[in-house]
C-alpha cells in the first residue's frame, strides 16, 4: 500500500499541466522577429535583463506593444526608435554613438592607450637603471669552469673527479685541468659548490 | 613617494564608488524632460461617461501621479498626497495604470482621495507614452503642456520641498 502511494506521488508530476505561455502570437515568423528585437532591449525593471528573457510585467507590455506595431508594418529601426523616445537610450544594450555615449564607448581605448603609455614609461626608465658590468678576463675563465666542467673532469685528469665532502659539498679541486694559469687554480681550487639540498 | 599615485588613483576610486552608492540604478533620466506632454483622451475613473486629455489643462501647471491600488510605493506616498492637496498648491490629477477600475475607487475610499481628478488607463498604453515602468511616476507639466520635470518613485516631504515645489512655483510664475 505504501508503496503504491509512493509510486502515485511519483506520478503526480504527469498531472499537472502547466499550460502554455500566454503571449505566443499567432504568427511564429514575427514571434520570432519580436524575440530577436526583444534581445536588444533593456528590461528597466530588472536592468541587466533583455526585454525577451525578463518575466515582468513592463517586458510584457513591450513585447506586446512590439506585436502591434510590427502588425502595424513598423521596421524593427522605428520601434527602437519608438522606445528610445519614451524611455531613454539606456533601454537599448548597444546604444548608439554619439555625443552623450561618447566617453562611454571610448573610455576601453583611453584605459588602454593610458596602460600602454605607462608601461613604455615604465619600461624605458628601467633600462636606465640596469648597470651594464664588463666581467674581467679572470671572472670569464672562472665562470667558464665552473658552467662547464663541474660533472666530468678532462680525459687526462689525475685525481678523480669528484667526491662528496662529509657536510655534502663537493671539492672542485680536482677539476681544475692543467690547462689553467696558476693564479686561477689556487683561486678556485678550494671553492666548495653546494649541493642543492633536495 | 612610490606609494603617492597608488593612493591618488584609490581615492579617485572611491570618491566615484561613493557616488555609486547613492545612486538609484532604476532612475533611468527621462527623454520626455522638455517635450510635450503626449495627448490621450481617457475615462474618468469615477464617471466612466466624462473623459480628460492633458489639453483641458492648458495654462495651468498641474501634475500627473501615477499610481496603481497594486503598487506598495504608492501607500507610502499617499499621505505626502494627502496633505500635498490640502495646501491647494496645482491641479494634481490621478492615473490609475494598469489597475481594475473597481479596485482604485476602493483603494481611494478607503484611504481617501488626494486628486483633482483621476482617469483610468485600464491596459497601461498612455503609461507606455509616458514612459511609465515604475509605479509610483510623477510628472510635472507646465501651462504650455511641456513636461518640465519626471519623478520615479515615491513622493516624499524631501523631493516635494526641495525639487517640486521650487519647480512649480517657478513655472506659475512664467
Amino acid at each position: 500500500m505504501r508503496y503504491f502511494l509512493i509510486v502515485l506521488l511519483c506520478l503526480l508530476p504527469t498531472f499537472s499541466f502547466a499550460g502554455v505561455a500566454k503571449d505566443i502570437a499567432d504568427d511564429p515568423v514575427m514571434e520570432r522577429r519580436m524575440m530577436h528585437l526583444a534581445e536588444k532591449v533593456r528590461c528597466l525593471v530588472c536592468q541587466s535583463e533583455p526585454v525577451s528573457n525578463s518575466h515582468s510585467d513592463w517586458s510584457n507590455d513591450v513585447r506586446q506593444i512590439m506585436r502591434e506595431k510590427m502588425k502595424a508594418g513598423a521596421t524593427d529601426q522605428e520601434i527602437l526608435d519608438l522606445l528610445v523616445e519614451r524611455f531613454g537610450k539606456s533601454v537599448l544594450f548597444d546604444p548608439p554613438v554619439d555625443k552623450e555615449t561618447m566617453p562611454l564607448w571610448s573610455a576601453p581605448f583611453v584605459l588602454l592607450l593610458l596602460g600602454g603609455a605607462g608601461l613604455f614609461y615604465q619600461l624605458k626608465k628601467r633600462r636606465g637603471q640596469v648597470v651594464q658590468t664588463e666581467l674581467s678576463v679572470e671572472d670569464e675563465q672562472r665562470a667558464a669552469t665552473l658552467l662547464n666542467d663541474t660533472v666530468s673532469a678532462p680525459p687526462d685528469s689525475p685525481t678523480e673527479p669528484e667526491k662528496l665532502d662529509y657536510d655534502g659539498t663537493i671539492r672542485v679541486r680536482s677539476l681544475i685541468a692543467g690547462a689553467q694559469p696558476d693564479g686561477v687554480r689556487e683561486d678556485v681550487s678550494d671553492a666548495h659548490i653546494k649541493e642543492p639540498k633536495a | 613617494m612610490r606609494f603617492i599615485l597608488p593612493f591618488v588613483i584609490f581615492l579617485v576610486l572611491s570618491v566615484f564608488l561613493y557616488m555609486g552608492l547613492g545612486r538609484d540604478t532604476r532612475e533611468v533620466p527621462s527623454p520626455l524632460v522638455g517635450k510635450a506632454a503626449p495627448a490621450f483622451v481617457l475615462p474618468l475613473l469615477h464617471d466612466t461617461g466624462k473623459h480628460f486629455s492633458p489639453q483641458d489643462m492648458k495654462g495651468k501647471v498641474w501634475l500627473l501621479n501615477v499610481w496603481a491600488s497594486w503598487c506598495g510605493a504608492c501607500k507610502d506616498e499617499h499621505p505626502v498626497l494627502m496633505e500635498f492637496s490640502r495646501q491647494n498648491v496645482l491641479p494634481i490629477v490621478g492615473l490609475d495604470y494598469k489597475d481594475k477600475p473597481e479596485d482604485g475607487q476602493a483603494t481611494l475610499k478607503k484611504a481617501g482621495d488626494p486628486y483633482t481628478l483621476v482617469i483610468a488607463d485600464a491596459d497601461g498604453k498612455v503609461g507606455f507614452d509616458y514612459g511609465v515602468y515604475g509605479v509610483p511616476e510623477t510628472y510635472v507639466i507646465d501651462k504650455n503642456g511641456m513636461i518640465a520635470y519626471k519623478l520615479i518613485g515615491a513622493l516624499n516631504s524631501q523631493n516635494l520641498r526641495e525639487k517640486i515645489l521650487p519647480l512649480v512655483a517657478e513655472l506659475q510664475a512664467k
